[in-house]
């Protein structure tokens, strides 16, 4: 089963926490490697808080446990850090800027 | 030790009018002959070239927020001149919003070397002294405005005059300032609510003062401060139709305490039938020419490129608004504001021709060249490396005449300029482009070369063009070493910033501590710049 | 015996808070005050002892780290210098220094956060203002693509939507704020008006806003999702405030359209200045990212993605920019200045960056220091360091260390770099 979904990667006070006690700590690993979903949607696929998911791009796939979070139908989150930013293109658009928000993923289950 | 020989010496401050003297110079001064070894020094041969001190630009708008956020908004600017670097100079960009280092060097260049920024916030006054710290050779002071600060005018609105002077006492040493600056007094605040002023007496919201008060207080203030420049005024309704009516009002309004007007050609304009503005410089002129205690500087424009960028929020956005360009606005809280808009001024365009010709009739009608310097406002008129060509525009009247005929027609229309024989004699360019620029800011050491002079001096070959002449200087020499040769860097090395400290009631910090609680956003603690954060400052004293 | 050290900055984002209170004991940070979460972290458990740089993971001296750094540079033919963003200006000035001498292509973090809002202005210009006058005057308030309570934890209290100032007295009541986002973040929950976004959409809200502003019709009943009645709102209320301002962030320029989107909310609130007095603050992110911007630009003349090869400057974002210059391996060393690239570029950047030899500065390690060739400790600036940074609305301020300097300063290291790079 595999089902696109809008990625949205951005700060949290986690991932902030976890930086300060450093990048190779438990806290930050814990910050930034996880994917929130709506409660709807976990509820749809029969998805459980922890629940390991496996997300794809062309440019790589991650697995990560899923969390609740506060997010429009069909929209996943995952905090800032080199664990999102394996699903990340380097394509900037003549910008310098990849696209870290808005891109789409595949969701599977594991 | 350096000794210059045989030159052709203009020193107006000292009424040495083409004589052909030596000049002795030693541990960056000019001394008497006799404090030389004269073995040991090293001689450059001056005979047949025009010596005069090193340039000072009285007005230009060279580095600090506004300037770099003018920078950062204008890549086009930078794109096709560029400047690459060599052992000795960094590499730079820009052509009317050039970067520091090519700035330092295009000045020194041009054989200037002492600029004064023109405009800069107390509050982002660190940011200008660290360009500063990044600008080569020249020696600078940084101008404060203060004709829209929320203190002063309370102060004036409560008639608490001493404290505002105290004010801004403590204001210029806190901000490492060299003079007192006024904008638009009055009429950024209003901008903030989106209006303007129009007239001296129109209220100031919020603060129950106007501008005629400002200016005669922050007047009072410089006075009472023994300053060594005077309060400098770009007053109100710049680019107006009533613009000379106000200004010559603002001037009279000054009931004889002294002051200096900047690009003044701004200020210069009149009525007539149709949309045009008509050239007032002839009212103006008689007016500066009338009031002794005035000094001015024209702010020529330059058909070309340029970049509007003042204090005088509610201008740019008019110009924003009449031009269609690209806008930046900044508003600084309780202190004033400020604007950004690229220009092109055009020969064809007849408001533009009309510019053109005000400052140009400034220059030919005002009769002392000791109240008249030059200026392009850089980068508002033009670029500053355009001085030259304002210079031959002046001394050459066949070559004004030719210009003259190119502009458009409708700004040619009942023009005084083509009657206006004069032709400026190197002796008075060098007082509009030196002396009386160093004269009215103070500088005891600077635009001339009697003994204690500072060692900044500029030799031309003396050329027929005198475009060419003054663009390209055989040397240029800062503080008694060759920093420039035929119009390029020889000698990279950093130069002054010249303040002010006034002393003051340190009563009046209590007060300002308040200020800052009620309506800052920077602890009153952090927001003065210690001296020995600037790398090369130098005080100069208010006597 | 504790000494207390008032108005101290915090660098960690670009509120740069100046009225940090530290109290040391022995030399080491007891003690922080005022500071929010994210800046305690910089403050507190600091170690200034001073460490010895690394060389292929191996301790050495000053002299051979900077020889080796020098050498890595000068052999390279397309040197990267990036990062600058967590540094204070005496060192980003040095970092530009560098890059003229070496002919390198030199970038700031902006590249990958507000790079699009430099471009956007560029295009259109950006009518702005000091946090001062929205403490004092704003009484709209928007949060575009930003989420304050994340990354900025004492904007609300310090400079916007609480703080009292001369005009606003009453604080919090006296101002009416929206957020507007694409998801319903911490910062939503304060808000009066919070208009969810589908994702992509600002570009049509933005538009839809310009042209109701103008007074046009739109006849559709959802822009970007939003119904267009409460779009219609927010205009008549931008249109009729005293003073409104604009915060916005990583919504916008990391979206699918970036400097499109920042380009026409620019243009928005430039139109708006026609009716109500109106300005826009970006969300800088990192504390002193905006005083690399403004050095970059008075050293060469552009704020990031900028190339030295020429031996003039030459700007390039798409071209220049760290992550397009990885990813096209243009880049054959790296220095990396106060940033952690490796934790925060796009998976193929990053794995570039460890197949090249990188020089870092920077007072912690971390993702990027673990690959490095070479790893220079310096002191922290803010902490036990002097100098300068620039807060978000660009307004310098100056930093007062708590703790004496305990390692070589970034300022210090580079300049010891620039004299070894002379003698290659």
């Amino acid at each position: 089963m595999s089902e696109d979904f809008i990625l949205i990667t951005g700060r949290t006070r986690e991932q902030a926490d976890g930086l300060h006690k450093g990048k190779d700590s438990e806290a930050y690993r814990e910050a930034t490697a996880l994917v929130e979903m709506c409660p709807e949607d976990m509820a749809r696929l029969a998805i459980e808080d922890g629940q390991i998911v496996r997300l794809r791009t062309a440019s790589d796939q991650v697995e990560v446990p899923v969390r609740t979070g506060a997010l429009p139908a069909g929209m996943l989150f995952i905090p800032m850090g080199p664990v999102a930013n394996l699903l990340i293109d380097t394509e900037t658009a003549g910008t310098g800027m990849p696209a870290f928000k808005g891109l789409t993923v595949k969701m599977e289950l594991t | 030790m350096l000794g210059i020989l045989n030159g052709n010496v203009y020193d107006p401050l000292n009424k040495i009018n083409a004589q052909e003297q030596d000049i002795w110079i030693r541990q960056g001064r000019i001394v008497a002959p006799e404090a030389v070894d004269r073995e040991r020094a090293k001689i450059i041969d001056a005979a047949g070239l025009v010596v005069m001190p090193g340039g000072v630009d009285i007005h230009s708008h060279i580095v600090g927020a506004k300037v770099n956020a003018g920078r950062k908004f204008r890549p086009e600017d930078h794109r096709h001149n560029v400047r690459e670097r060599t052992d000795l100079t960094r590499s730079g960009s820009g052509y009317t919003v050039p970067t520091t280092n090519l700035l330092g060097y295009r000045y020194a260049e041009m054989g200037y070397t002492t600029v004064m920024e023109a405009a800069t916030a107390p509050l982002v006054a660190r940011h200008t002294h660290e360009e500063l710290e990044d600008t080569p050779i020249l020696d600078k002071g940084v101008f404060i405005t203060m004709g829209n600060n929320h203190f002063i005018m309370k102060c004036i609105r409560n008639g608490k005059l001493e404290q505002a002077r105290d004010y801004v006492a403590w204001l210029l040493g806190a901000s490492k300032g060299y003079a007192i600056k006024i904008v638009n007094p009055g009429g950024v605040e209003n901008w903030k609510w989106g209006r303007n002023v129009t007239e001296l007496d129109d209220e100031v919201i919020g603060f129950g003062t106007n501008p005629r008060e400002i200016v005669t207080t922050l007047a009072w203030i410089n006075e009472e401060l023994n300053l060594p420049h005077v309060p400098h005024v770009h007053g109100i309704n710049l680019g107006r139709s009533f613009s000379a009516r106000t200004t010559m009002e603002t001037i009279a309004g000054l009931e004889g305490r002294a002051a200096h007007f900047c690009h003044l050609q701004f200020f210069s304009y009149g009525k007539q039938k149709g949309k045009l503005h008509r050239s007032a410089a002839a009212e103006l002129a008689r007016a500066v020419n009338e009031n002794s205690n005035v000094t001015v500087d024209v702010g020529q424009i330059i058909f070309g490129e340029a970049t509007t960028m003042t204090s005088d929020g509610p201008l740019q956005h008019r110009l924003h608004r009449e031009t269609g360009n690209k806008w930046l606005n900044e508003d600084i809280e309780n202190e004033t504001g400020g604007g950004i808009v690229p220009v092109l001024f055009k020969r064809n365009n007849p408001i533009n021709a009309v510019m053109w010709r005000t400052g140009l009739e400034l220059f030919l009608l005002i009769d002392d060249p000791w109240q008249v310097f030059l200026t392009t406002d850089h980068p508002n008129g033009g670029p500053f490396f355009c001085y030259p060509h304002v210079i031959k525009l002046l001394m050459d009247r066949d070559f004004r005449a030719q210009a003259f005929e190119r502009i458009h027609r409708r700004g040619r229309k009942n023009a005084l300029l083509p009657e206006l024989a004069r032709e400026y004699s190197l002796y008075e360019i060098a007082i509009i482009t030196r002396a009386g620029p160093a004269r009215a800011l103070g500088l005891k050491n600077k635009g001339h070369l009697g003994l204690g002079a500072d060692a900044d001096i500029t030799i031309y070959a003396n050329l027929e063009d005198k475009e060419e002449m003054f663009a390209r200087p055989k040397f240029v020499i800062k503080d008694g070493v060759v920093v420039a040769r035929d119009g390029r860097i020889v000698c990279e090395r950093p130069g002054r910033t010249l303040y002010v400290a006034p002393p003051y009631d340190p009563k009046i910090e209590e007060e300002i501590r308040a200020h800052f609680q009620e309506s800052y956003t920077i602890s009153f603690d952090n927001y003065a710049i210690s001296p020995d954060h600037l790398a090369f400052g130098e005080m100069v004293p208010c006597e | 015996m504790n000494t207390i050290v008032e108005n101290v900055t915090c660098t960690f984002c670009g509120c740069l808070c100046d009225d940090i209170i530290v109290e040391v004991e022995d030399s080491r940070i007891v003690r922080v005050r005022r500071v929010c979460a994210n800046g305690r972290g910089i403050f507190v458990d600091y170690d200034p002892t001073p460490r010895r740089p690394t060389v292929a993971g191996r301790e050495v001296d000053w002299e051979e780290a900077i020889v080796e750094a020098a050498m890595i540079l000068d052999r390279a033919d397309s040197p990267l210098i990036y990062g600058l963003s967590s540094t204070a200006l005496e060192a980003q000035r040095k970092a530009v220094e560098l890059a003229d001498r070496l002919g390198a292509v030199i970038d700031t973090t902006s590249s990958v956060c507000h790079g699009p809002t430099g471009l956007a202005m560029q295009a259109v210009g950006e009518p702005s203002c000091t946090l001062g006058e929205v403490r004092n005057r704003a009484d709209l308030l928007l949060f575009w693509g930003c989420n304050p309570a994340a990354s900025h934890l004492r904007h609300f209290s310090r400079y916007s939507i609480m703080s009292k100032g001369t005009l606003t007295p009453n604080g919090r009541r006296d101002r009416t704020v929206f957020v507007i986002d694409v998801r319903p973040t911490a910062s939503a929950k304060v808000a009066d008006h919070f208009l969810q976004l589908k994702p992509d959409s600002d570009f049509e809200v933005l538009t839809s806003l310009r042209a109701m502003i103008k007074g046009e019709k739109i006849e559709i009943e959802k822009v970007g999702g939003v119904p267009t009645a409460r779009l219609r709102d927010l205009a008549e209320r931008m249109k009729n405030c005293r003073y409104g301002v604009v915060f916005m962030g990583m919504g916008l320029t990391m979206s699918r359209a970036r400097d499109h989107n920042v380009r026409e909310l620019f243009n928005l609130v430039g139109e708006l200045n026609q009716f109500a007095r109106f300005s826009v603050i970006p969300m800088r992110g990192h504390g002193n990212v905006a005083g690399a911007d403004q050095v970059l630009t008075w050293q060469s003349g552009y704020p990031f993605a900028v190339s030295f090869a020429r031996g003039y400057p030459q700007y390039g974002p798409g071209e220049f920019s760290a992550v397009d210059m990885l990813a096209r391996r243009e880049a054959d060393a790296a220095l990396i200045l106060a940033s952690d690239p490796v934790a925060h570029f796009p998976g193929a950047a990053s794995e570039q960056l460890k197949q090249i030899p990188t020089i870092i500065l920077d007072p912690m390690t971390n993702l990027t220091t673990q690959g490095a060739q070479v790893v220079f400790p310096t002191a922290c600036y803010g902490v036990d360091a002097a100098g300068t940074s620039y807060r978000m609305d660009n307004v310098a301020i100056r930093l007062r260390p708590a703790l004496p300097a305990g390692r070589p300063t970034d300022e210090e290291v580079l300049n010891q770099i620039i004299e070894a790079v002379k003698q290659c």
